[in-house]
Order: C-alpha cells, then sequence, then structure tokens
C-alpha cells in the first residue's frame, strides 16, 4: 500500500518515554502495551524527569530496558519495598512500581498490603496474567478455578491449592489505598480506559492522596498456550468473570 | 471523508495480529513474506484507513506510526463562543 | 578519616550511641524491624528523629521488607541505615546479594544473639561466617567492623558509611548483645563532620541531560556477568588497604590471642593476668573482619609461637587465623556458644595448658 503521509498529520506514535530497545516480550503480550501507555502517560503529563520505577522479578524484569525514566530492578516481590525506599527519601518525585501475579501477589503479599497499608504515595501496577510467565507457566495464586500449569496438571484443585486470590480487592479495604481499579490491554477502548486510570493515579500522586493501585488483567500466549488473539478471547471469557475490569475504589473527589 | 494511514516498522512487528482483529476497517494483514526475526508481520492492504489509531494503541511493541489528513484549519472563534466552550 | 568528637563524654549504651551517631552522620533513612537485644536503635531513632531531622525513619513489616527499602533508597542516593540481629539478620541475606551486586553503599548493623534457629537472646559471634563469607547468594562480600566497645559503635556509624560510600558497597557493624546492651563512656562524633557523597549513579529522576540510571542486579548474558564479577572482585582487593586491627604485646609473644569483639576485651584482660604468671602473651584483635587482615597475622607467624582463636561461636574466625598463619604456627581455637561468654579465667586455663605443652613457661 502506498499513501503519501506529506500532507498528513501525526496522530500516534511511540512516546519518547520508550527507548528503541525492541522488546523481549512474546507476541501479543499484554506487557508491552501496559509498558506503552503507562510512558505515554508519563510522557504526556511531562513527569519524565522527575518519575521513578521500580520493576519485578517475572516477564517484565527488564521493563528497564525499555522504560527511558529512572529505574530499578528489584528483588522477587519487593517492588513495592523498594518503591517505598525511593518515595520516602524522595517525597516530590513521581514513582511507581510494575509486579506480575507471582511477584505482587504469591511472594510479595506481606509487601504488598503493608505498602498499601501504610498508603505510601506510589502508583501500584499489577499485571494479572494468572500464571508464572517468565518461569514458563506454573500455577500463580491468581491462576483460575481449574486451570492447567505445568504445576496444576491436572487443573488447578483449589480444595489443596487455595482458590485464586483477588489481590485487588483485599487491598481496596485497606484505608491507605486511595484509588484501586482494575483494567485491561486487550482492545483499543480498555487502553483507553487504562490511560485515564494511570493518569488519575499520577495526579493523585501529586497531590500526596495515598496509594493507587491498578490491575491490568492480561494474557500470556506463551504460558497459556494459545495464539495471542485466542488468548484475549480466553481473557474474557474465562478471566473476566471472576476479574471483572472495573473500579473498585474510587474516592469521591475523583468522580 | 478523513483519511489515514499506518507506518509499520516490520522489523520490530512479531505478527501477533492483535492490530488486525483491532482495526474497524479491517485495512490490515499479515504479510506473506517474514521479517528477520522470522515474522510474518502486519501491513496495510487496503486504501480506506481513517487513522483512527486503534491498531496503534494495542500494538505490544509500538511497531505502528498513523497518520491522518489534516482537517481543514480551524476558523479563529470569537471570544464569545470559546467562553462558552471553556 | 579522622571523626571529630565532642569534648566531653556521655555514658550511654552501645546501641543508643550507634543511633545517636547515626543522627549526627546525617543518615538520611533508616528502615528497621524490632528484635532483642537491638530494638533501642529504632526506639531511639523514632523518638530523636523528628525532633531533630527530616530523617525518614520506619518500622517495616518485616527485616526482608526494611533491607529492600534500603535498596531502593540508597539506589536513590540517599544515606541509609538498618539494623537487627541474627534471625532478622538471616532474612535480609537475599536482599544484602542483590544490594552488593547493584553496588547500593548501606550502612548495617548486625547486634548478634545465640543461634541457631530462634536461639537466645543473648550475645554470640555465631555470625561471622555469614557476615564476612558473603552470607547470601553469589560471589561477594561485604566490609565488616567489629565494634569492642560504645565508643566504637558510634565511631564506626561514621567509619563504616564512609567506607560504604567510597567503595560503594554495604559496610556490616557486627556487634554482640553485650556490646549494644553495655554502657559505657563515649565521646560521640561530630554532627555534620562526614561529608555528603553526591551519587551520579542514582535513580533520582532522569534530567534531559543525561541517559537514564537504572540500578539492577540482572545480566543474562554470561560473559557481562563475569565482567561485574571480574569488578566486585577488584573493588575487594582494592579494599585491601582498609584492612585495621590492634595489636597487644604482640612482638615479643609466644602465644597469640586472636579475637574480636567483645571476647576481645576478654582477652586483653587474660593477657594482663597471663603476663602477671610470667607469660609472654599477646592479643590481636581484628577490627576489619573483611578485609581480615590476614598480613600482620601471617606476619607474627613462626614455628616457636603458638595461635590461640577465642571466639563465641563454633570456631569461625580461626578458619581465617588457620589460613593467614599457613602451617607456620600451631593455631588453637577455644570458644563458647549459645549465650556463653568465655570468663578470662577459662581462657587463662587454656593459656597455661598450652604453655605447658610447648614448653612456653618463662621463669
Ligand atoms: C526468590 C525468588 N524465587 C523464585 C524466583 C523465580 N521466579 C522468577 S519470576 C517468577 C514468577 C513470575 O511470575 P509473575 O510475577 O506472575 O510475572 P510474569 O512472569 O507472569 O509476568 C519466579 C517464581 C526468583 N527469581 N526469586
Ligand atoms: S511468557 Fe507470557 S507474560 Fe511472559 S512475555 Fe511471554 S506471553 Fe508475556
Ligand atoms: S489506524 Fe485505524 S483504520 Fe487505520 S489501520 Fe489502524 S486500526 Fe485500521
Amino acid at each position: 500500500m502506498e499513501t503519501k503521509i506529506d500532507s498528513m498529520e501525526l496522530v500516534y506514535a511511540k512516546p519518547e518515554t520508550l527507548t528503541d530497545t525492541p522488546m523481549h516480550y512474546c507476541p501479543g503480550c499484554g506487557h508491552g502495551v501496559a509498558h506503552k501507555i503507562l510512558m505515554e502517560v508519563i510522557d504526556e503529563m511531562g513527569i519524565t524527569e522527575n518519575t521513578i520505577g521500580v520493576a519485578p522479578v517475572g516477564c517484565s524484569v527488564f521493563a528497564y530496558m525499555y522504560m527511558n525514566v529512572d529505574m530499578q530492578e528489584a528483588a522477587h516481590g519487593r517492588a513495592s519495598a523498594a518503591a517505598t525506599g525511593i518515595k520516602r527519601v524522595l517525597p516530590d518525585k513521581f514513582v511507581f512500581s510494575y509486579q506480575g501475579d507471582g511477584d505482587l501477589a504469591a511472594i510479595g503479599t506481606a509487601e504488598t498490603i503493608h505498602t498499601v497499608n501504610r498508603g505510601e504515595n506510589i502508583l501500584m501496577v499489577f499485571i494479572n496474567n494468572g500464571i508464572y510467565g517468565m518461569t514458563g507457566g506454573q500455577m500463580a495464586p491468581t491462576s483460575l478455578a481449574g486451570m492447567k500449569t505445568s504445576t496444576s496438571p491436572y487443573g488447578r484443585d483449589c480444595a489443596t491449592m487455595g482458590t485464586p486470590i483477588k489481590m485487588t480487592e483485599l487491598i481496596a479495604n485497606l484505608p491507605g489505598a486511595y484509588y484501586v481499579t482494575r483494567q485491561s490491554v486487550h482492545t483499543p477502548a480498555a487502553v483507553r480506559k487504562l490511560k485515564k486510570a494511570i493518569k488519575a493515579s499520577f495526579e493523585a500522586q501529586k497531590q500526596k492522596k495515598g496509594t493507587c493501585f491498578i490491575e491490568i488483567v492480561s494474557n500470556c500466549p506463551s504460558g497459556w498456550k494459545m495464539t495471542p488473539l485466542e488468548s484475549n478471547d480466553w481473557m474474557e471469557k474465562n478471566m473476566f468473570p471472576y476479574y471483572t475490569p472495573g473500579d473498585i475504589k474510587v474516592p469521591q473527589e475523583m468522580k | 471523508m478523513i483519511t489515514g494511514t499506518v507506518i509499520i516498522a516490520t522489523e520490530i512487528c512479531k505478527g501477533c495480529e492483535l492490530c488486525i482483529a483491532s482495526c474497524p476497517q479491517n485495512s490490515l494483514a499479515l504479510s506473506s513474506s517474514i521479517n528477520r526475526k522470522g515474522y510474518r508481520y502486519a501491513e496495510l492492504v487496503l486504501d480506506n484507513c481513517t487513522g483512527c489509531i486503534n491498531c496503534a494503541l494495542v500494538c505490544p511493541d509500538s511497531a505502528i506510526t498513523v497518520y491522518r489528513q489534516a482537517k481543514p484549519a480551524k476558523r479563529a472563534s470569537s471570544p464569545s463562543l470559546s467562553a462558552q466552550t471553556a | 578519616m579522622s571523626i571529630q568528637h565532642d569534648e566531653s563524654p556521655k555514658l550511654m549504651k552501645g546501641n543508643e550511641a550507634l543511633a545517636e551517631a547515626a543522627i549526627r552522620a546525617n543518615m538520611q533513612a533508616y528502615f528497621g524491624y524490632p528484635i532483642t537485644p537491638q530494638s533501642e536503635i529504632l526506639e531511639y531513632l523514632t523518638e530523636q528523629v523528628p525532633k531533630r531531622s527530616k530523617a525518614v525513619v520506619l518500622q517495616a513489616e518485616s527485616e526482608v521488607a526494611s533491607i529492600n527499602m534500603i535498596y531502593g533508597a540508597g539506589g536513590a542516593g540517599a544515606r541509609v541505615m538498618t539494623s537487627s540481629s541474627s534471625p532478622g539478620f538471616s532474612l535480609m541475606q537475599e536482599g544484602i546479594s542483590y544490594i552488593a551486586a547493584a553496588e547500593i553503599p548501606c550502612l548495617l548493623v548486625n547486634v548478634q544473639r545465640g543461634g541457631p534457629g530462634l536461639g537466645t537472646i543473648q550475645p554470640a559471634q555465631g555470625d561471622y561466617f555469614q557476615a564476612t563469607k558473603g552470607g547470601g547468594h553469589g560471589d561477594y562480600h561485604i566490609i565488616v567492623l567489629a565494634p569492642n566497645s560504645v565508643q566504637e559503635m558510634a565511631d564506626f556509624v561514621f567509619e563504616g558509611f564512609r567506607l560504604a560510600e567510597e567503595y560503594r558497597m554495604p559496610a556490616l557493624i557486627l556487634a554482640d548483645g553485650a556490646i549494644g546492651q553495655m554502657m559505657e563512656k563515649v565521646y560521640l562524633p561530630k554532627e555534620g563532620s562526614l561529608p555528603f557523597t553526591q551519587h551520579d549513579w542514582a535513580t533520582t529522576g532522569k534530567p534531559k541531560s543525561r541517559e537514564r540510571n537504572f540500578i539492577t542486579s540482572l545480566h543474562m548474558e554470561p560473559d557481562k556477568m563475569e565482567s561485574v564479577n571480574l569488578h566486585l572482585q577488584d573493588k575487594y582487593r582494592k579494599l585491601r588497604k582498609e584492612e585495621r586491627y590492634e595489636l597487644f604485646k604482640v612482638k615479643d609473644a609466644d602465644i597469640i590471642l586472636v579475637a574480636f569483639g567483645l571476647t576481645a576485651r576478654v582477652c586483653t584482660k587474660v593477657m594482663d593476668l597471663a603476663n602477671e604468671k610470667g607469660l609472654r602473651v599477646g592479643v590481636v584483635r581484628p577490627i576489619t573482619l573483611y578485609p581480615f587482615p590476614s598480613d600482620i597475622i601471617a606476619s607474627l607467624a613462626t614455628p616457636n609461637r603458638v595461635f590461640l582463636t577465642v571466639e563465641m561461636n563454633s570456631g569461625q574466625m580461626v578458619e581465617d587465623v588457620r589460613l593467614a598463619v599457613n602451617g607456620k604456627s600451631p593455631v588453637y581455637f577455644r570458644g563458647r556458644m549459645g549465650g556463653m561468654i568465655p570468663t578470662p579465667e577459662d581462657i587463662l586455663l587454656e593459656v597455661e595448658a598450652l604453655a605447658e605443652k610447648h614448653n612456653l613457661i618463662q621463669v
């Protein structure tokens, strides 16, 4: 296809806050979209120079290779503790953590709960793909009932393996949580909503309102052994009834 | 009629097809050839792109840049009008 | 570095003197979790800091959280400290490995208690291996300073911060419950006498003028990971010039006692008692346990000398003494465990037995 672009205006390009390093994520993985939107908001708000991010251990361990802001890579589960450390000594900067479900809702559960309970003025981005992506598709605390993974080959048996944890609802109960929402990145409409949520979170952070927490229900085509399109479809049909997208806690003044 | 177009970084594209599914115009399809990573990549196959940016929004690898026909230059609005819309 | 001190002394507990020194060293953030016998540090800081400085003092939900807060705040360029005691310090090991790998300066304090397990709250030196051999996973070391007085509890805070920042690595004050709890006269270091270091590698927000900074310990390519290791090892070699020790009457000694921290105090007492009995006994007190003062020990090792290492553990530092002595002198060990402190009389008996065995009785 040949189209003249001379007479046209640029309406969408990769944000400058993303580096040119090609991402290592599997084709169609939601991590890439989530990174991009997060960086896009930082770009648009003009806060690049004042933002410090924390990457987890998980597939997004290399987030600092892509996000063109000052970053730290934390130990498995401890991103919110590291983010606490950063925010406490740099209270006027914007700080976010970016964590998977194994990181945030299994090994890092204590840090997650206490970070939110202290109402740390940070944004926590929580990628829930119901599986351990990086280590090859093992069961996560968020894996659905009956879900087959490499460590629940006969399906998750809730009687012995626990029920899929709704971390976001759990932390929404804490007074320190200011704004808590569940989003996704699988459609243009969902991406637009996520963008608004991220923006609202950074605005709240500027006003030192407390912890903002955004769960992104996402796919893991490799771990789920599906094509990207199938995985998004499966996510809508199976994840969404349990992890239903939408706001969970919205302060009056944000409504 | 608004028209647009996309530029796809075909060497970055991993052929996930999310953009194809998100395009309301069905303007995109996978190529028949492969890139250096071995992926078939997304390409514009129809002339009907509106520049809606849907494809770019869902692209995990930020491989899509979108252009749109510039809107006719805005008329200078009267102060009273802008006050109303502010 | 010469630390400036107050002109008049104060009577203070070791833990409190350490906490006070941290405030005076312009520590910017402390993260910790209560555990006996070091909780006074957190208590003192939570009481004093709000009245006196803008520093952050936060009681974390665990030692795991504390050390990762140290990672974050230290990585953001702040002067940071945490403290704990043995079981809590074990919990920090993963984090310390990350901090060592990411080259973040910080000051750690372990006021040891007897173990293993939950053990006892009484003093011990059972964490020597953990402190000096890396402690966590991977090839790394941290600077280890062993105070034997309340004065050193205070001074080593300044020394520890200085070394940590100069070498971009964690420094540990390895004390024990007795040093932490004892009251002694201390000339406190003067506030503000430790210059502040600006770190250009810190994650403070990326101005347009520079590339982004990132703090990480992840290097997937083996050649890169090896070069990071080589760099660390090179740093540890350079660190050897910071070796510190104290010598007592070693020149003419037939028997050299080697001890650190609290047991070094016991050993100088033993030396005096033995000298009175006509036995030529001296003491080497390693002050930096890492880097270990091997050279001085090696230089003292001769066939007609005997070494006796005294520790409150089952024999840990003695391995480093043996490596340094390298077979040139016999090396013996005497220790108590589980919170028991060896008495001077106890050690004196051992010294006398050795003197007899090796025909070292002087008339
Ligand atoms: C202390 C520790 N335990 C285990 C691991 C191995 N590990 C790496 S990533 C991971 C799970 C990641 O899953 P998740 O947080 O859901 O992120 P995803 O990869 O799915 O994005 C595990 C168990 C580790 N690196 N450190
Ligand atoms: S393993 Fe799953 S989560 Fe990880 S990059 Fe691949 S698709 Fe994404
Ligand atoms: S910009 Fe819109 S219309 Fe054009 S290709 Fe992308 S999704 Fe289709």
